[in-house]
């Protein structure tokens, strides 16, 4: 039909980042396995710090799948995503605090520790967990929606974005080291004895919370898998790659980036929540900028722009930190640097890249 | 009838004078040719028009009554003009369909859209590359995707950057009947380019810009034969 396609094939552009999409067949697989996991821990109960430690891991795999969603499929690069996940961790544990305090009578540390006779006002209700639960969502969406709304407005964007994203959770962290706040300053809130009456730390609550955390990066998983599959999904692809196109083509793409942006945070929030009961303790260390920069870090190494890749990442690099920063901490900064020179170098779409081996019925999207 | 009136548009780069006090009406029917040496400010013309460069002064008038000037990007867009920029730009990670989809815009009903992109498919040529990612098409290619993409809003006002720039001749032809077939009585279109041949097949009148004004507006013929024109752009 025509015999001039393809007569500038020299000029053709460099294949487009790979997507995950659709909900192809690795995404299902891994919410599948994800269930598994959650079923086989249920019925085989192994060890408690095991079980704690995998909670963990899939803690901060909810974490760097919000982070995957504004960076790989938005273009949005936060190097501030820990002040999302350290607002949802900072309403736990004063929740847990106040629920303790409810219960037994112990004054929470932020009290013993300045001397105070009540607590602040702004901890009023925080013995309610739907109340906390609420409190932590909207608290975070409201501080994304502000930041989101003043940047996207202005068209600040790419590396200025992240810079500034920075900047803000370094911010956060000067202001939470104080000890007047209320939050615990430098201490940060610890020992947290009582999870919804449950003793904290039993077999039984550690177990629930870990399957809870799964089951929750299960579920996050099939909603942001079904989001970029969606005509949504396609406009932030769009606005990823070319944002001045898209707005000529009659979308409105600051209102799609503060939503899609809200919502990360929301998800970034919901990791903190889930995280800082079974590390037992939040303190300022969470906004310290290496944090934020290491989610992007997790999120590079198993694949930007798929959500498998920045669960696969999140969970390996964070499972060879546990065991290395106790085998050998001193190496520990060295081996994350080499494995991101690594990857860079040979894997510069992340390891899900090794995953291109597999046979092509396996990597073809599912119809939908 | 003048579908897109310029009245004495000036846009300002620090000190440079991109755009000089310019007014230009464009009928619609009618495909314009915009032609001038480099730095002459068609493209900067077409960036005022789609909202992307803010004029120091000077109004855009879209048919009787809405001001470019004073709209945003999609606000103009969703009033029915669209821009194909001088780099192709589509999506390259969406596929040839959905970068159409996208260009039907977001207010498109479901059937509607089905219809135009299958239109847009036929006269892009690109039917049998429907699923393909659009950032494997070769240039030209590319550049006629998203003349479709432009295309497929069904646009009162077409604005096309150097369509034809790294092209063969035989896909330079091609372009001209596309273009030629976007012609409707109720459509204006304008063309900036650089190739002569192609601006005299395509153009009904074109408009020469030297320093952010106008030169010479009328037929192409006339523009070859007057002194000014020659003397700063066809004379070299």
């Amino acid at each position: 039909m025509n015999a001039v396609t393809g007569s500038l094939a020299a000029t053709r552009a460099a294949a487009p980042m790979p997507v995950q999409r659709r909900y192809d067949a690795g995404l299902l697989g891994l919410v599948a396995a994800l269930v598994g996991v959650a079923l086989i821990l249920g019925l085989a109960k192994p060890e408690t710090y095991l079980v704690n430690a995998i909670g963990q891991l899939a803690a901060l795999a909810i974490l760097a799948v919000s982070l995957d969603l504004v960076w790989g499929y938005l273009g949005i690069l936060s190097l501030g995503h820990g002040l999302f996940f350290a607002i949802g961790g900072y309403v736990c544990a004063m929740h847990l605090s106040a629920h303790a305090y409810a219960v037994t009578g112990t004054a929470p540390d932020v009290m013993q520790f300045m001397g105070w006779a009540s607590l602040p006002f702004y901890w009023t209700g925080m013995t309610s967990a739907p109340y906390a639960l609420v409190l932590a969502i909207a608290l975070a969406v409201l501080v994304a929606f502000l930041f989101g709304w003043a940047s996207f407005r202005s068209r600040v964007n790419g590396v200025y974005f992240s810079i500034i994203s920075q900047a803000l959770v370094y911010v956060a962290m000067l202001l939470m080291f104080r000890n007047d706040t209320g939050f615990g300053g430098n201490n940060g809130m610890t020992s947290f004895t009582l999870l919804f009456g449950f003793a904290m730390g039993a077999p039984g609550t550690v177990l629930t919370l870990t399957i809870v955390t799964i089951l929750a990066l299960a579920a996050v998983l099939i909603g942001c898998g079904r989001l970029v599959a969606s005509g949504i999904g396609r406009q932030m692809l769009a606005c990823r790659d070319d944002e001045t196109r898209l707005r000529t083509l009659g979308y409105g793409t600051t209102a799609l980036k503060l939503k899609i942006w809200c919502l990360s945070a929301a998800i970034a929030a919901l990791a903190g929540i889930l995280y800082v009961p079974q590390v037992g303790i939040i303190n300022p260390r969470v906004l310290a900028p290496d944090l934020s920069l290491e989610i992007a870090v997790w999120v590079a190494i198993g694949g930007m722009g798929r959500l498998s890749g920045a669960v696969i990442g999140a969970v390996l690099v964070n499972a060879l930190k546990f065991w290395l920063t106790a085998a050998m901490p001193e190496a520990w900064p060295f081996i994350l640097s080499g494995l991101v020179l690594l990857v860079v170098l040979v894997l510069p779409n992340g390891l899900l890249d090794l995953g291109r081996l597999k046979p092509t019925w396996l990597s073809r999207g599912m119809p939908r | 009838m003048s579908a897109l009136v310029v009245e004495s548009l000036s846009v300002v780069f620090g000190g440079f004078r991109a755009l000089d006090d310019l007014s230009l009406a464009i009928d619609a029917g009618e495909i314009r040719g915009v032609i001038g040496p480099n730095g002459a400010g068609k493209t900067t013309l077409l960036d005022v028009i789609s909202g992307i460069t803010r004029a120091r002064s000077g109004r855009v008038t879209l048919g009787e009554a809405i001001d470019l000037t004073r709209s945003s990007e999609a606000e103009i867009a969703r009033a029915g003009v669209r821009r194909k920029f001088q780099r192709p730009s589509v999506f390259p990670a969406l596929s040839v369909r959905e970068n159409l989809e996208i260009g039907c815009g977001a207010g498109c009903p479901p059937a509607e859209r089905s219809r135009r992109i299958v239109e847009a498919l036929t006269i892009a040529g690109l039917e049998s590359q429907a699923d393909r990612l659009a950032g494997l098409l070769a240039h030209g290619e590319k550049q006629w995707l998203e003349i479709a993409m432009v295309l497929a809003s069904d646009p009162r006002v077409i604005l096309l950057d150097e369509p034809v720039a790294g092209l063969s001749d035989e896909e330079t032809e091609r372009t001209v009947g596309l273009i030629r077939g976007l012609r409707r009585p109720d459509r204006a279109i304008v063309v900036v380019e650089h190739d002569m041949a192609f601006v005299e097949a395509v153009a009904d009148r074109v408009t020469v810009l030297h320093e952010g004004r106008t030169l010479y507006e009328g037929a192409m013929a006339g523009a070859r034969a007057a002194p000014r024109v020659i003397e700063v752009y066809l004379g070299r």
